[in-house]
């Protein structure tokens, strides 16, 4: 399956490569190269590149290339999702996944790769195995190594490995039991010209924080279960249950991960919760064009829009703005032509704007394209599709644990047209 | 600091070697000081040591090998940790010698308490094969028994294990498929994907389509058969039942669609796609449409599956349009994508949604996109005929467009579209005309002078104008434009000779002189074409219709729409290419095999209870209850026609063992259907054998004592109804004794006179052969009235030899060259052995005579009787009884030298068997298990 893993940094530099079979040349990645040159935009990098003799199939992360080389037939999502699991590792080892911090663990990186894939086919992807079988490169854990003699790598097989619960080990224990699940949306939309909405959709997650003593079997349940009917699960939930019951009912890993994940499509249950009035002109024959956008709340329910972010590409016959506004700060870059304006807290009794002027390039005809206006922002306390968590019970220990909810709305792909 | 005796130094040392490693740095000089370590107490030292050894071992295949014995005795540790990874680094080192070490240490952990080593050793098959395809048939051993395993944590891998190595030995799945359907959603995700993947091949050989009665839906494979209509008839009356199986696989991997996994996702999804019936392949768009919001390169593989998907199961997807829009920040290969899924998807009630869309879309700043958009735009036009007007009205204000690429797309889409109908839009071609002036794009300016030459009789005026301008600048044209010039010329000089006849000429010459040969040669080509002289041709006659012909409109089609054949989600699928490795897809069956083979003998069988019948029920006539018969002769047998079945059974030994039975009673209910078609065969076996009982009835001195022909006869064709002008004359081997010469093959010769004329005095003629053949030749047929058949018997002494017999046949006009060339199977009749006297026999013809051969039997030939039919169909070879009902045995001798021909199939376990032939000529033994092979496997 997956021959070789080349690690290629923004510049063009291989800086980390591993073989499962036989060593395939570094040459191999020319290949790459010449289709990296050839795309406009780093993400425009085709994903499965063919070459005479192997297949490439790249992910870009945190702006390095994770190139996987394939020899022969193989489902390309199968590496793809391979690799982007491979990146989460990462990070979840070094906190970052940058070239820097690669470099700095590649021993450790080395370690993981040799446990995750076993002649190219994955052998143990699942982090709490692998923390067990290479524990996490921490201070402590390094200068306690230092004196007294004792390895990062674990000598027994984990325990996980083999039960029937893979995702969680045995044993584990804490003083202070407690289990936080964040919900998070993120509402994902197209709002056109007049203000209409095109498209809405939410996507929601539960991340979960379980700390929990001993083996515990949790059950959690919706005020709103109906509302999720596209739902993806962690392998832990009980399918059958779910199926029958619409209860989540599961024996959590330990530690952070994501419990499931869900999607809401029909546009009339996601509320939008901005507005967004433009006027964005460029007359013609002159080199100057007119900008003006005001924010205003639309349906929170009472909760207040924070961290608003508006960001826009401006034409590329901009050559600068002069801007005004009302409140946080905004930048413009000459260069990528990338308008941002930090809003910060949206205060409706006065509603945040950014008036001014934009100047063209001298001669440039009047920009026939209209830009569009990407926001991002928070609303705390809210999930907008208004799920809510019922109650959530344990079995099969005796401790009483702290339980713990939030939510919390985002603002996913939300992009205005004008 | 490898030599030093401190693990700290060590570790640090092999810390920096596998830094250089990763950095692709050579290290290989340190071979010999860091394979000394790997015995090193210290298992992260141990560990980094194995990561430095597979990488160089290849390299340095001695060194290496001082490293193995620390691995043999990793291979026996406690730790089952150890165990596994010595078994990996071990089966990782590429090095040729170990082979045989490697091999048993994979069958040891094969068999190994822990299923984590059992997984490791799954893992190294495919390793093994790689180095050492030699080694095929015992890893398929090992496969075996590690598909049998009831762990999740093994399942994966090995049917991983499975793919690599033996793809195409699908029996081996047949009784663990029951139990990989039900363990496919605990094992994990990786696994899932392959076992998935797997199954949906093993389906499509082992299931009926499901979407077979609806017709249509493009599975046209079951129509395209040759069978005959009434058949296919009665089979589309029958409503199609699933196999429970089939439903099981479908019921099981459902729940996967939730995975968080976006592989096992699509896995499910192409599952769905390919293996369920319409009506329920729409639950898999919900999932994909989810998997949109992942990752930009899981975004890219999945909206090309479901670009294929849109062309075929359109309304699957139509709910999510919306999904499909596309934002300003996705990557361009991202749009591209959802455009062309969008336009797959536009139909006569979203196309308004769907333009108004893509009228944003042009305003965007990604030129590529646009153009991308122009060209959709112009596939919904084609497709969807009531908004043809809007689109093109839309397109030619495009043309006013300040981008040059938007408005060079815009022409060719326009150029596209007018062809449909010309007519109503001379305005559109005018405006178009005016373009040429300011257009720059090669591609564009072609297209429009196109546009005018083929319309030039709806702008009379303009047409010429353009020429003039455009033959002033020829010269700084390209060369699709110059093409396009000269053309235009032509077109007009034949509709419009008075105004253009000049312009014509000028433009040609400039061509003569051109750089381009292709234009040279062009203007040469049209000059003589339409520019009368005294010698042109009758050619030039129709100039006029050769350019002014009507033109079909181009279809515009999606370049996905073949991409179906691949199976989705695949590699191979996405590039459109076949990738190595790459397994095809199969065609639905026909009729579905054997649902019994996955029956497990053990009682907690998950499904079906009411799959095993009990065995009174068993239809009585399919075995019929004749008492070990032995000798059968043609001519006293009064009921030849109770089938090719009832010999066989006949000749079987005493009382067929119970095992065999009840693994027959249990097709009972499922096989109907192929009971039907049986019946139908079997008729039409029961005329040929009644034709031939009564041929040999007419010969009433053939009471030879020979066993029946078990099985049809095959007819080879001798002289075709074309070639023999209205004779056609077809031969076959009656396996009935020649009775005027014992050496000689009887050859059934039958006449069919399809002319119209009668035809006289057929007989033989001319006789060429090879050194020792004989013929004896038929008498004379003297008439053969129109339209009558007839039938003879020829006797041909082939001398043991598959040389032809090469003769004339003569009628009373013509001679025709003919020639009969026997298989090997026709030179010997059979002869009837005890099985001792088979034992002594075969136990005299052993060594050089003796021929054996591995096969995997066919899957609808596992049983006893089929083996049977098989044979004696191929061979003229009559059964010999047999103990074992492992075993059957056949005999017979050469029809000339009388030498003893024996062959024997001994089955095995999942459909392999071992065929063995003793025959004193080696010539006749090798040829014979040639053909035996071929009948047995296909």
């Amino acid at each position: 399956m997956i021959h070789s893993l080349f690690l290629v940094n923004a510049s063009g530099d291989i800086f980390l490569e591993k073989h499962w079979k036989s060593v395939v040349s570094r040459s191999v990645c020319d290949y790459f190269f010449e289709a990296q040159e050839r795309a406009t935009e780093p993400e425009n990098v085709p994903p499965v590149i063919s070459t005479p003799h192997h297949y490439l199939i790249s992910v870009l992360r945190h702006r390095i290339y994770f190139v996987a080389v394939i020899q022969s037939e193989v489902p390309p999502l199968f590496v793809i999702e391979f690799l982007h699991r491979v990146v989460d590792t990462f990070q979840d080892y070094f906190g970052v996944c940058t070239e820097a911090a690669i470099k700095d663990n590649v021993v450790v990186v080395y370690e993981l790769l040799e446990e995750m894939l076993d002649n190219g086919f994955p052998l143990a992807t699942e982090s709490n195995i692998l923390k067990e079988l290479i524990k996490p490169p921490t201070i402590l854990r390094t200068m306690v190594n230092t004196i007294t003699g004792s390895t990062n790598v674990g000598e027994q097989l984990p325990t996980g490995q083999l039960s029937v619960v893979p995702w969680r080990r045995t044993g584990v224990k804490y003083t202070n039991n407690e289990a936080y699940f964040d919900v998070v949306e993120e509402i994902d939309a197209i709002i056109d010209k007049s203000g209409s909405t095109i498209t809405a959709e939410i996507q929601g997650v539960i991340d979960a924080c379980v700390k929990l003593t001993g083996m515990p079997d949790l059950t959690l349940s919706f005020m709103n279960p109906r509302l999720l009917d596209d739902v993806s699960f962690h392998p832990c939930v009980r399918f059958k249950r779910w199926e029958a019951e619409r209860i989540l009912s599961f024996i959590p890993p330990d530690g952070n991960f994501r419990l499931l994940s869900y999607h809401v499509s029909s546009q009339n249950l996601v509320a939008i919760p901005v507005y967004v009035k433009h006027n964005i002109t460029f007359r013609e024959g002159s080199s100057q064009g007119r900008f003006d956008l005001t924010l205003g709340p639309k349906q929170t329910m009472g909760k207040a829009v924070e961290a608003v972010l508006v960001s826009s590409q401006l034409p590329r016959g901009v050559l600068n703005a002069n801007l005004n506004p009302s409140q946080g700060t905004y930048t413009f870059d000459p260069v990528t032509k990338l308008l941002t304006w930090d809003v910060g807290k949206i205060n409706p009794q006065k509603l945040p704007s950014l008036k001014g002027t934009m100047s063209l390039q001298a001669g440039a005809s009047k920009p026939d394209e209209n830009p569009t206006i990407n926001i991002q922002l928070k609303i705390q306390q809210m999930a907008i599709s208004g799920l809510k968590v019922n109650r959530l019970d344990m079995y099969g220990e005796k401790y009483k644990p702290f339980k713990g909810i939030k939510y919390m709305t985002k603002a996913g792909k939300f992009q205005v047209r004008t | 600091m490898l030599d030093s005796n401190k693990d700290a130094l060590k570790l640090e040392a092999m810390k920096r070697i596998v830094a250089m490693i990763a950095r692709g740095k050579n290290a290989s000089d340190l071979f010999p000081a860091v394979v000394k370590n790997v015995a090193c107490k210290n298992i992260e030292v141990k560990k980094l040591v194995y990561v430095y050894l597979v990488r160089y071992a290849e390299e340095q295949q001695d060194l290496a090998l001082l490293s193995i014995s620390t691995f043999q005795r990793g291979l026996k540790d406690p730790n089952q940790l150890i165990r596994a990874s010595a078994l990996r680094v071990l089966s990782s080192i590429r090095v040729t010698i170990i082979v045989p070490i490697m091999m048993l240490a994979i069958k040891e952990a094969a068999s190994d308490m822990s299923p984590y080593v059992r997984k490791t050793a799954a893992h190294a098959i495919p390793k093994l094969y790689s180095l050492d395809p030699e080694q095929k048939d015992q890893l398929i051993e090992v496969i075996e028994k590690l598909l049998a395993d009831k762990t999740t944590l093994v399942a994966g891998s090995v049917v991983m294990a499975f793919e690599e190595v033996c793809p195409e030995r699908i029996d081996l799945i047949h009784k663990n498929y029951r139990k990989l359907c039900n363990l496919l959603i605990d094992v994990e995700e990786w696994g899932q994907v392959v076992i998935i993947n797997m199954l949906t091949r093993y389906a499509r050989t082992q299931f009926l389509n499901p979407n077979i009665n609806e017709g249509g839906g493009g599975d046209k494979t079951f129509y395209c058969s040759d069978e005959d209509e009434d058949e296919d008839e009665e089979k589309e009356k029958k409503p199609y039942v699933m196999d429970p199986d089939h439903r099981l696989l479908l019921r099981n991997t459902k729940p996967l669609l939730q995975s968080r996994n976006a592989a096992v996702v699509m896995a499910v999804a192409q599952l769905y796609f390919h293996l369920a019936p319409k009506a329920e392949v729409g639950v898999i768009a919900k999932a994909l449409v989810r998997l949109l919001r992942s990752h930009s390169e899981v975004q890219f593989v999945v909206l090309q599956n479901v670009a294929t998907m849109t062309i075929k199961r359109r309304g699957m997807f139509e709910p999510y349009l919306k999904s499909f829009y596309i934002r300003s920040t996705d990557p361009t290969q991202i749009k591209i994508l959802k455009l062309e899924v969008l336009t797959n998807l536009a139909n006569e009630t979203n196309i308004s949604t769907i333009l108004r869309e893509f009228q944003t879309y042009i305003k965007s700043m990604d030129k590529d996109f646009v153009a991308a958009t122009i060209q959709a735009i112009g596939r919904c036009a084609t497709n969807i005929g009531e908004v043809r007007d809007t689109c093109l009205n839309g397109l030619v204000q495009l043309l006013s467009n300040r981008d040059e690429l938007v408005v060079a797309e815009s022409v060719v889409v326009i150029k596209k579209l007018l062809q449909m109908q010309p007519e109503k839009h001379s305005d559109i071609i005018k405006h178009m005309a005016k373009l040429t002036d300011n257009i720059q794009v090669p591609m564009a300016r072609a297209s429009i002078l196109w546009l005018i030459g083929e319309y030039c009789e709806h702008v009379p005026k303009i047409a010429p104008d353009v020429l003039r301008k455009m033959a002033k600048s020829f010269t700084n044209e390209e060369d699709i434009v110059k093409l396009q010039i000269i053309n235009l010329a032509a077109k007009l000089y034949l509709t419009n000779s008075k105004q253009t006849k000049l312009l014509t000429q000028y433009v040609l010459n400039l061509a003569k002189y051109d750089q381009n040969y292709d234009i040279r040669d062009r203007a040469r080509f049209i000059r003589q074409l339409i520019v009368p002289t005294e010698k042109s041709g009758a050619l030039s006659k129709y100039a006029k219709k050769l350019f002014l012909a009507l033109k079909p409109a181009p279809v515009l089609e999606s370049p996905f729409k073949d991409r179906d054949h691949f199976q989705l989600g695949s590699l191979s699928h996405l590039l459109n290419a076949k990738a190595g490795g790459y397994q095809e897809l199969p065609d639905w069956p026909e009729s579905a095999p054997d649902p019994s083979v996955r029956n497990v003998e053990v009682k907690e069988s998950v499904c079906g209870p009411a799959r095993v019948c009990p065995v009174n029920t068993f239809p009585t006539n399919r075995h019929s209850s004749a008492p070990p018969l032995i000798l059968i002769s043609a001519s006293s047998e009064p009921d030849t026609g109770s089938g090719s079945e009832s010999v066989s059974v006949s000749v079987e030994s005493g009382s067929p063992s119970d095992s065999e039975e009840s693994e027959e009673s249990s097709e009972s209910d499922e096989d109907e259907e192929e009971e039907e078609k049986e019946k139908k065969k079997k008729k039409k076996e029961i005329k040929q054998m009644q034709a031939s009982e009564s041929r040999a009835r007419s010969k009433p001195d053939v009471s030879f004592q020979t066993i029946a022909p078990s099985s049809a006869l095959k007819n080879y064709e001798l002289l075709h109804r074309i070639t023999g002008e209205g004779l056609s004359v077809e031969y076959c081997f009656s396996r009935q004794a020649f009775s005027p010469d014992a050496n000689m093959v009887a050859v059934q010769m039958h006449f069919t006179n399809n002319a119209t004329s009668d035809t006289k005095n057929l007989h033989i003629e001319d006789v060429k052969l090879q050194s020792g053949m004989r013929v004896k030749e038929f008498a004379e047929i003297e008439l053969l009235p129109a339209g009558e058949a007839t039938t003879a018997v020829m006797g041909v002494d082939f001398c043991d030899s598959t040389q032809a017999a090469n003769f004339q046949l003569c009628t009373h006009t013509r001679k025709f060259f003919v020639s009969i060339q026997p298989p090997v199977g026709e030179l010997m009749r059979p002869v009837f052995l005890t099985e001792n006297e088979f034992k002594k026999e075969q136990s005299q013809l052993m060594g050089m005579n003796e021929i054996s051969e591995n096969l995997t039997l066919d899957a609808k030939c596992r049983n006893e009787h089929a083996i049977v039919q098989r044979v004696t169909t191929a061979a003229n070879l009559s059964r010999v009884p047999c103990g074992s009902d492992k075993e059957c045995r056949f005999a017979g001798k050469t029809v000339t030298s009388g030498s003893l021909v024996l062959a024997t199939v001994a089955t095995k376990d999942e459909g392999a068997a071992q065929l063995t032939v003793n025959c004193e000529k080696m010539v006749i033994g090798t040829m014979l298990v040639k053909d035996l092979l071929l009948a047995l496997t296909q």
